[in-house]
């Protein structure tokens, strides 16, 4: 579903370097993790996947479902089937949060060739998704993501991408600022829409998240590279030694 | 008025002096208005205020003002649905107003051409201060209006819609209002038209002790038209009036606000909207007095600058020396979509009292790109997105007036703005 092939790209601003001849393939189905320390390029992977234009792709590409994604706008991306849940989702005043649901469904099923929902039918899928993520219908009477906690911020997050129904799902740092509560729960949400056509990049710092969401594959980014594969041991065995044998065998 | 000798009068000048010369005999008044409007005339002769008024410095009213209409006492304007339905509307069609209006409760409605007639609304006719371009052009021509009288105690259920149409030529209007004590409604200020019209229009307003008022200018001219508009207000004891200001049209503009608090515990919020396109001039020019002790104002504007339009806010906030206690704070900020566009901002805080919480600020900005990023990564094309932005950013400020159906009514406004120019 998702091949990345000798990716390289760097920040338009100042030019620096991020992702340095980066390979990778997920297939359908698949759940990958992608761990690493710091400033590996984890969430600049992740941003460069939905089309932010901050990054520059200098070479290699990348193709999803055996397409090129480097010429599509963050927009046709999106209604494609990419979806990103976002690590620092934004607050956006003056945008209702239900109108922008609407729209972005609507954007989704323009795309599908389907008609747009009938309001009906949107109230329903909204409120049978918030109840799953115990969200508060009255949060989404706020303005986008405002005055949301950092963990209603990431329910709010896998809501969309319910209510979006996207193929491939990259997730950056879904389980940062979650209680242990909140994370089963945001889990839970993310394992009921595992399916044989959808595949998922979780990004994480934790081996924590991979007990709940349980990768089929585990990739170490180190300095804009893929330096390891492996099963979920590989995470276990990160949570216990670190990265610094990981990095030692590469380097 | 402007006290510069001109060295020739512009043709804009011209026709006005020689249009009052041709109307006077038409206009309505006794002599105490008759005299009011030889004073406004005098003033008009002495030049249009040009930048070198303060005042008018970032509108150049001799240099803008280059083409006044004749009067077409012919044309036919007709009234327009109400911003929120069911609404008692009070119409002046091409500067007459309906003599048969409906019966409100609690309310009683005058043609303003009777009060000038028996000269009762004659001290109300004074220039404001000496750059009174405006009033004076307005009390020298004025021939009609609404004078509408709240009673003391009375909750309006629905609002008074006041429409100002016009249909091209000369319109000259006056709308004054005063509310009892106790007293609650919603008034809405339509202007709009269809003609490439001078339209000067003043409205007056005194809110009794404890009245609240919540007065909606919703001006939608076309972008031939030069709307040249005034708002005055006096707010008494505990008295709150909510003014909220939609600027999304016209060739030239300029909408001055004047309030004083009258009354201690008076409070004044200003809301305002300008949406400006094309190659058309906005103005928005407040001059707020705190008299008082106690009173409180906010003050918040949100401009969208597109194509080659030219915007000004200036705000003025006078503390009087006795006025302690007094709490103000003034926002302007711009979200500018064009290389071509420009807004100038003028804030002035004069205070003489040394017990007050004032501020102001302002901003100008483009559209954040992480929100359109945002709003893009869930499917929202460009041009949708960017759309939902620009909404947003002036939405905020409607969506504070805590009036469902209000803020409904001027949404819609909005959405056809946007349908328009987007």
């Amino acid at each position: 579903m998702l091949e990345i092939k000798n990716l390289h790209a760097r920040i338009v601003d100042d030019g620096t370097e991020i992702i340095r001849g980066l390979n990778l393939t997920v297939k359908a189905g698949e759940v990958a993790a992608i761990m690493g320390p710091n400033g590996s390029g984890k969430s600049t992977l992740s941003y460069i996947l939905a089309g932010r234009e901050d990054y520059e792709v200098t070479e290699g590409d990348i193709l999803y479902n055996g397409r090129s994604i480097l010429e599509m706008d963050p927009a046709e991306r999106a209604t494609s089937g990419i979806f990103l849940a976002f690590q620092y989702p934004m607050e956006i005043p003056g945008v209702a949060t239900m109108e922008f649901l609407k729209v972005a469904m609507n954007e989704q099923r323009k795309a599908r060739g389907e008609e747009p929902l009938k309001i009906p039918e949107f109230l329903k899928r909204v409120k049978e998704a918030a109840a799953s993520l115990s969200m508060d219908m009255a949060m989404l009477k706020r303005p986008l993501n405002v005055g949301f906690s950092g963990g209603e911020k990431k329910r709010a997050e896998i809501l969309q991408m319910k209510l979006l129904e996207p193929k491939l799902c990259v997730l950056d740092e879904t389980d940062s600022g979650l209680d242990i509560d909140a994370l089963k729960i945001v889990s839970d949400g993310v394992n009921a829409l595992r399916a044989p056509d959808r595949a998922f990049l979780v990004i994480t710092h934790y081996q924590r998240l991979l007990e709940h969401i349980v990768p089929d594959s585990v990739h170490v980014l180190y300095r804009g590279q893929v330096i390891k594969s492996g099963d979920k041991s590989l995470a276990l065995d990160l949570e216990a030694n670190g990265y610094a044998g990981v990095i030692g065998e590469a380097a | 008025m402007n006290m510069h000798t001109q060295p020739q009068r512009t043709p804009a000048e011209t026709a006005l002096i020689d249009a009052f010369g041709d109307r006077l005999s038409l206009l309505p008044g006794d002599g105490a208005v008759m005299l009011k409007r030889d004073d406004a005339i005098e003033a008009i002769k002495h030049g249009l205020p040009t930048r070198r008024v303060e005042s008018w410095h970032y509108t150049d009213l001799r240099r803008l003002l280059s083409v006044v209409p004749d009067f077409d006492p012919a044309a036919m304007a007709k009234a327009i649905a109400p911003i929120v339905e069911g609404s008692a509307v009070l119409p002046v069609l091409n500067g007459k107003s309906d003599a048969k209006v409906p019966a409100i409760e609690g309310v009683a409605v005058q043609c303003l051409s009777e009060k000038l007639i028996d000269g009762s609304i004659a001290p109300g006719l004074d220039p404001y201060g000496s750059d009174d371009a405006i009033g004076a052009l307005n009390t020298a021509f004025v021939a009609d209006g609404y004078f509408v009288d709240i009673a003391d105690g009375a909750e309006l259920e629905k609002p008074i819609e006041l429409q100002n149409v016009q249909a091209g030529g000369q319109t000259h209007v006056r709308l004054a209002v005063r509310v009892g004590a106790g007293a609650k409604a919603v008034i809405v200020e339509r202007q709009a038209g269809d003609g490439a019209a001078l339209v000067s229009s003043v409205s007056q307003l005194v809110l009794g002790e404890g009245a609240e008022v919540t007065w909606l200018i919703v001006q939608e001219q076309p972008d031939t038209a030069t709307h040249l508009a005034q708002f005055k207000a006096h707010i008494g004891k505990n008295a709150k009036l909510t003014l909220f200001v939609m600027n999304a049209g016209g060739k030239l503009v300029r909408q001055e606000v004047m309030v004083k608090t009258t009354g201690e515990g008076a409070d004044f919020k200003l809301r305002g909207i300008n949406l400006l396109a094309g190659d058309t001039h906005s103005d928005v020019t407040m001059v707020l007095d705190h008299a008082v002790p106690h009173t409180t104002s906010t003050e918040v504007i949100r401009n969208v600058v597109t194509g080659k339009a030219r915007g000004v806010f200036q705000g003025r906030i006078n503390v009087h020396q006795y006025a302690q206690k007094t709490n103000a704070k003034m926002a302007c900020n711009t979200l500018l979509l064009s290389d071509d566009g420009e807004f100038s901002t003028k804030p002035e805080l004069e205070i003489f009292a040394d017990d007050v919480v004032c501020g102001h600020g302002a901003t100008v900005t483009e559209i954040d790109h992480d929100h359109l990023f945002y709003l893009m990564a869930r499917g929202v094309d460009e041009k949708s997105a960017r759309g939902l932005l620009v909404k947003a950013f002036v939405a905020e400020v409607i969506e504070e007036l805590d009036d469902e159906t209000i803020v409904e009514a001027l949404e819609a406004r909005l959405d056809e703005w946007f349908v328009t120019h987007g």
